[in-house]
């Protein structure tokens, strides 16, 4: 089968864009990875797309142009970004198309999400009575996890103070003031033990990667980045997750646990190979619970590697080197091609004053989001 | 006249003065789920029956919800008569763990592995006067019945 490489990025900056609607800002990040590419729209094969609250993406085609390319919705909630990807990792495998792009973007009201039950397969009374919230979930899951693996609160605030000194570092990110530990911890408690600044806010933005058979990639860039394995896994029977009004007795994997073993089955390359990595963090808690459940420790390590340092830009696990959610928001349908953007930048070498220095050449991203799925990429120079 | 009725029949034994909650057991795998509900999440089958799972349990994990909810939120509050309220899931005898608001609402009063007990308790007022129940959970009352 065909290997599958990105040879374009696009971004528009996540954050506030008041003049710009969700699929404006779509439409901005594919024009943004057309030249990067040496392409134009008319060259795209095939394009995969989603957003949550910005719009039909094929729509995109009303400002990009009517050129009767195949052009796919996704919506897969979080793991959107992720699983547009993962179609157009497909479709090139296949050998059914050469050359295609994949966008995601997104406009959401300001404060917490306010999810349906209905939309999710659950009765009214579990949201009526206060019990749907995203936050509520990471809080508790992150709670327990402390508990069972004895680590303390001040690693929460350490998560965060990177993810703010890392968006300092990066001209696109949308928090790009540094904030001490103890501030954080400071702040208004939200979900205890998470305050205010451990957790990322939904957001706008957009991202698009142009994709293509990895056998013509040298025609269109220099630098091309391989696309190893894409792949997005669901829940188990008794795994803990968000939206869900009870649990079952059983214990079993989270689904990021095995889409990571998965990726890296398929991939051929393990954790321990990694150079820089992007992990889902919605709240501080999160990315430490990532860690391990993407493989990259144990459980219970990601106290002292996070305490000293090494999951830092400069650490041997470099972790959310744009910031990650945390100081870019999440704009859910743009959030995953946001972390792929960024592999791609670190593994170009195009990191400036945030690149993760001697050469990274593997990168890995991961999504994790309701009501329980999980999205993630290997990919090389 | 106003009357007292469960937020969706059939979550917990009501009216009652002993309530409990309701799941569903498998007949195929032995499974217990809650909400009731006519399908196993574990094994596929479509035979369930509805089971009382207890109205006593242990915290598993909790947190607290410091803000008000947007919708689908739905209670008497206002943004300035809202209380912080806390949420946990408990840890039933069958090992089934439910989500539920908790009435202990600070940190200090909330700590894993704590008994609890179920409450049913009044949570709205309907468009037509009756008292909208939910189930909650608090900390156990020493040497209440099991």
């Amino acid at each position: 089968m065909s290997e599958v490489a990105i040879i374009g990025i696009g971004l528009h900056p996540f954050g506030r864009t008041a003049d710009m609607n969700g699929m404006q800002q779509g439409a901005a990040a594919v024009r943004a990875a057309l030249p990067d590419a040496g392409l134009e729209w008319q060259d795209m094969q095939f394009a995969y797309g989603g957003s949550q609250d910005g719009g039909n993406a094929d729509s995109l085609v009303n400002e990009l142009g009517l050129t009767g390319l195949q052009f796919t919705n996704i919506w897969n909630g979080c793991a959107t970004g992720g699983s547009s990807l993962h179609a157009a990792y497909s479709a090139i495998k296949s050998g059914e198309y050469d050359i295609g792009a994949v966008v995601g973007f997104d406009k959401h009201p300001r404060g917490a999400f306010n999810p349906q039950p209905r939309e999710w397969g659950l009765e009214d009374w579990y949201g009526e009575t206060g019990l749907m919230l995203t936050t509520q979930f990471f809080a508790m899951k992150i709670q327990r996890y402390m508990h069972e693996h004895g680590i303390a609160r001040e690693v929460l605030a350490k998560v965060a103070e990177k993810a703010f000194h890392n968006g300092s570092l990066t001209p696109h990110a949308w928090r790009q003031t540094p904030m001490p530990a103890e501030e954080i911890a400071n702040s208004m408690m939200v979900s205890d033990p998470l305050t205010k600044y451990m957790f990322c806010s939904p957001a706008e933005g957009g991202a698009a990667l142009i994709v293509c058979n990895a056998d013509i990639a040298r025609r269109f860039t220099q630098k091309p980045i391989y696309l190893k394995a894409a792949v997005v896994r669901t829940r188990y029977y008794g795994s803990f997750e968000v939206f869900s009004p009870s649990q079952a007795p059983a214990v079993a994997q989270a689904p990021t646990v095995t889409a990571a073993r998965t990726a890296f089955e398929l991939s051929g390359i393990g954790p321990e190979d990694v150079d820089v990595l992007q992990l889902q963090d919605t709240e501080s808690g999160a990315e430490i619970m990532h860690m391990a459940e993407n493989g990259f420790c144990e459980h219970g390590e990601q106290a002292h590697l996070i305490m000293n340092g090494h999951t830092r830009i400069d650490g041997n696990m470099p972790i959310n080197t744009d910031g990650g959610c945390l100081a870019n928001g999440e704009p859910v349908g743009a959030s995953g091609l946001r972390q792929v953007y960024e592999i791609c930048v670190q593994l170009r070498g195009e990191g400036g004053a945030r690149q993760v220095p001697n050469d990274p050449k593997v990168g890995y991203t991961h999504v994790y989001g309701a009501p329980g799925l999980s999205g993630v990429t290997v990919l090389t120079t | 006249m106003a009357e007292r009725v469960a937020i969706k029949e059939g979550l917990f034994t009501w009216p009652s003065d002993n309530p409990e909650l309701i799941g569903s057991r498998c007949q195929q795998c032995g499974e217990t789920a809650f909400p009731a509900q006519p399908d196993c999440r574990a094994c596929s089958s479509r035979e369930t029956h509805a089971v009382g799972i207890g109205n006593r349990g242990t915290l598993w994990t909790w947190t607290i919800q410091s803000f008000m909810p947007k919708t689908p939120y739905l209670s008497d509050e206002t943004p300035e008569s809202f209380r912080p309220y806390g949420v946990g899931y408990v840890e039933m005898p069958c090992g089934v763990r439910v989500e539920a608001r908790l009435h202990e609402n600070t940190p200090d009063a909330l700590e894993i592995g704590m008994e609890m007990e179920l409450v049913i308790e009044p949570f709205r007022t309907a468009d037509n006067g009756d008292q909208v129940m939910i189930f909650a959970f608090r900390r156990a009352t020493e040497g209440a019945p099991t």
